[in-house]
């Protein structure tokens, strides 16, 4: 069994370093293509010729683009990440603040989102066709469709203009005791909730209802189980798969995609971080964001992959 | 004695997608004695099941039950509350299913779905439980009582698990047990080994039982009286040999007919001339997996398989799951490419490959399939899905093909009307009538038909199976029909090719098969088939029919 699931593990972490290096590939090229002259840029408008070439020299910037991302592909190997052209300064100690931020709130997020949409779309199946459900369908729905920003403007609207009961701002470093803590986050964890869990609670209900329309199912109902245990013990634990990865895809937004969540409250996180990049023509930590935005996708997607096959014993012990 | 079970006046309705609701138990009376099994028999949408089903006080989504009284053991089930119904399921009743493959939650090991009626009900401490569950696979003669319950349902066999199913139900020493057409998914040679445990463990507990099924022989031997079901209602109630011996009702007549085909008789009398065969196929090996330095794949489902077929014949294979003779089919048929050997038509070799196969050599072999349902598009209509093939092969179009569809839906009996409806509102035997038309319509030498009776009911199936008769006397059509179902292959075929674990056994004329069977398989397989005869299960012989349970794997 073990064997079994080590060789899958190494399978699919074979699998992950090929993508990566696909991605990076992809984001080195892409990032190729943006317009203007770093040199340039950097120096101003009033550069002399001289002094953008020799600039150009010493970044490197003369030689071929094939040969620099095999510089940079090196470098990640060996964990360096490079020196931010805006700054010069190191791109991993830039990110490392802000990465500890984003999956600080990423964290909390997903300990608040996970139970709640758990607990709404197993519920949902269990009635389905019920008013309850109905309400907790049109309320995903309308979720789903109302863009972030407009519900992180209405929480600041309501909270921290009208209400004044949070701070419209999130900045967590001066951070006193827990109900601090509680006041800071509430309203980019709520907005971000709001986001992920619409998806969690669908694929949750759909994936619980299939498992309930199963032969199985029925005879547990007819051994005499009650719907609590017909629904944790026989539907529940076969609908576990679908449901993980889920989530999973939910979750790996998390990081990459709240760049409008973490600039309507000015959280310093890596997605403001990249944009800001994209702003100066930062190419080192542009590139160093989106390899990690891609190997936290990835991770999630194996660790779900894993529950999955847990899950299952037909794949679980063959 | 009492009656352990009385149903009065039993009306379901359903409500049907469009909301509409019809009754589909009209009215029924039933009584079952102390010990006593009673069969329901009918074909599908009788309301057979529905009323099994209300035995434990449970109807389907959308079904309920709205007049009349299910007493069991004294007490009405349908004034019960929730609570009560639970408290009843399982414990007085219980519930064998269709399909234990799919019955079994596959997450769960075996034992802590056997022991789970126990645990419910807090019966006994589950030490107990799972001792008496131990007790319970020997009395059902499983192999390893010990330790089977430690494993999961994927990792026993079929009929196995339909006897795990059985001991489920048995583990709280129900009053009534339910069986709802539980050897309908097995091979006859492990239907044999499954219905005899049924029989002997119901026996020795002297309990009550309802046995829903649509097969009269099975039933004949099982059951001390038969109801037969049509259309939610009760046609004919009796003991068992007055049914099957003597029955008044015209539906029951009808379903024992069907239980007699009428034997086939070869279309040509006389032999042609030694006339190249329609198809020659020769040392064919076929399988999955990669593909092995010998050049045969890893698995292997097909092994070393001759025949020949002359044109005007039909050759019966038969086997049971897994022998290789839907493999055979799909073979032949270009869908899995064998590895080795070759199959010729007419005497020209064919491509491994669909994609390697002209045109004129794709018209002239039609498959069918089994499930007319999935075979269908449910989205083109019966016209739009004939017509495809005629201007495919034969490039008919507009008036000249609607004539043509019209003229292949009464070649196989269904009205012209048909031709606007959709698949989805075709009862089975009709939608199976589409399928075959379809392959007609390439006007075909060679047809494969793969267990194209099977989903049908014992009435519908005999009627297509006339028609097939019919067909192939009038165009001079071959047929390799394949079937687990010995009696569709004695109505159709000249010849039949028994397979077993991927081999061919033994090749024979149709008219020798009850008594010139030689391989001791085919033997088996052949004794295997229930017949229509109270006294067959019982006088069998034991020893001749145990190496079924080995097959049955």
């Amino acid at each position: 069994m073990n064997a079994l699931i080590a060789r899958l593990v190494a399978k699919r972490l074979g699998i992950m370093l090929i993508s990566l290096l696909v991605v990076a590939f992809a984001v080195f090229f892409a990032t190729e293509l943006l317009p203007g002259d770093v040199a340039q840029i950097l120096l101003g408008q009033a550069a002399t010729p001289e002094a953008v070439a020799g600039l150009r020299k010493s970044m490197h910037l003369d030689q071929p683009a094939f040969l620099r991302f095999l510089y940079w592909l090196g470098g990640l190997l060996t964990g360096d990440l490079g020196r931010s052209y805006a700054n010069n300064r190191e791109v991993a100690d830039l990110i490392a603040g802000r990465l500890a931020n984003s999956l600080e709130l990423a964290f909390v997020t997903t300990l608040f989102s996970v139970p709640i949409a758990l607990t709404l779309g197993i519920t949902a199946a269990m009635f389905r066709g019920s008013t309850y459900d109905r309400l907790v369908l049109v309320f995903t729905v309308s979720v789903i469709s109302i863009p972030e920003f407009m519900v992180a403007t209405l929480a600041v609207m309501i909270f921290a203009v009208y209400l004044k009961w949070l701070p419209a701002l999130s900045v967590a470093s001066d951070v006193e005791g827990l109900g601090e803590l509680l006041r800071i986050y509430a309203m980019p964890v709520i907005t971000l909730s709001f986001v992920v869990s619409a998806q969690m609670i669908r694929m949750t209900r759909a994936a619980v209802i299939d498992t309930l329309d199963t032969a199985y199912v029925e005879m547990a109902l007819l051994k005499g189980a009650s719907r609590r245990r017909i629904v944790l013990r026989h539907a529940l634990p076969n609908a576990l798969g679908p449901i993980v990865n889920a989530m999973a895809l939910s979750l790996s937004y998390l990081l990459g995609g709240v760049i409008i969540v973490e600039t309507i409250f000015n959280y310093p996180g890596v997605a403001k971080l990249m944009v800001d990049a994209v702003s100066t023509r930062d190419l080192p930590l542009i590139q160093s964001c989106a390899m990690i935005f891609c190997v936290s996708y990835l991770l999630l997607i194996l660790i779900a992959d894993l529950v999955a096959i847990m899950a299952n014993p037909r794949l679980r012990n063959q | 004695m009492g009656n352990v079970v009385e149903i009065r006046d039993l009306h379901v309705s359903a409500r049907t997608d469009s909301g509409r609701t019809v009754e589909i138990i009209k009215g029924v009376d039933l009584n079952v004695g102390a010990g006593e099994m009673v069969a329901l028999i009918g074909e599908s949408g009788s309301g057979k099941t529905t009323i099994a089903l209300t035995l434990l006080g449970h109807t389907r989504t959308g079904c309920s039950i709205r007049k009349g009284s299910v007493r069991v053991a004294g007490r009405d089930v349908v004034a019960m509350s929730g609570a009560e119904r639970r408290r009843l399921r399982g414990r007085q009743v219980a519930y064998v299913p269709q399909s234990a493959a799919a019955a079994f939650n596959p997450s769960q090991t075996i034992m802590d779905q056997v022991v789970e009626v126990a645990k419910i009900h807090q019966l006994m401490p589950m030490e107990e439980a799972r001792q008496k569950a131990i007790g319970l696979f020997r009395a059902l003669a499983l192999p390893d009582p010990e330790t089977i319950g430690l494993r999961y349902p994927h990792q026993v066999s079929g009929g196995q698990l339909q006897r795990l199913a059985a001991a489920m139900a048995l583990i709280a020493d129900p009053e009534v047990m339910v069986f709802d057409e539980p050897t309908t998914a097995l091979d006859v040679t492990t239907q044999i080994e499954v219905l005899r445990a049924f029989k002997s463990v119901m026996r020795e507990r002297g309990m009550a039982g309802v046995y829903v099924s649509h097969d009269l022989a099975v039933v004949a031997q099982i059951a001390d009286r038969i109801v037969v079901l049509k259309g939610g209602e009760v046609q004919e109630e009796g003991a068992t040999e007055q049914i099957v011996t003597a029955p008044k009702h015209g539906y029951t007549r009808a379903l024992i007919d069907a239980f007699h085909p009428r034997p086939h008789e070869a279309a040509a009398t006389e032999r042609p001339g030694p006339e190249t065969p329609v198809l020659e196929v020769t040392n064919l090996t076929a399988g999955y997996g990669a593909i092995g330095r010998d050049g045969r794949p890893e698995y292997l489902a097909l092994k070393d398989v001759s025949f020949r077929l002359e044109r005007g014949r039909s050759l019966g294979v038969i086997g049971e799951s897994g022998s290789g003779k839907s493999t055979l089919a799909r073979a032949i048929a270009g869908l899995l490419p064998p590895a080795i050997g070759q199959i010729r038509m007419d005497g020209v070799e064919l491509g491994r490959r669909t994609k390697d196969r002209s045109k004129e050599d794709l018209r002239k072999l039609q498959i069918v399939f089994q499930l007319a349902d999935t075979a269908l598009n449910p989205n083109r209509s019966v016209g739009a899905i004939l017509s495809r093939p005629l201007t495919f092969y034969h490039g008919t179009r507009g008036r000249e093909c609607e004539a043509e569809v019209d003229r292949l839906l009464d070649m196989v009996r269904l009205p012209k009307a048909l031709k606007h409806r959709l698949p989805p509102e075709l009862s089975g035997g009709q939608k199976q009538r589409v399928n075959f038309a379809r392959a007609l319509a390439a006007r075909p030498e060679l047809i494969l038909c793969d267990e194209i009776t099977s989903a049908l009911d014992t009435v519908v199936a005999a009627a297509i199976l006339d028609l097939l008769d019919e067909l192939q006397r009038e165009l001079g059509l071959t047929y390799v029909f394949v079937s687990h179902d010995l009696s569709t292959v004695e109505a159709v075929c000249d010849r039949v090719l028994v397979m077993y674990q991927g081999e061919k056994v033994e090749e024979m004329p149709t008219s020798r098969m009850k008594s010139g069977a030689e391989h001791p398989y085919s033997k088996l397989l052949i004794a295997s088939v229930p017949q229509l005869d109270t006294g067959w299960l019982d006088g069998l012989d034991r020893e001749r029919a145990s190496p079924g349970a080995e097959a049955g794997r």
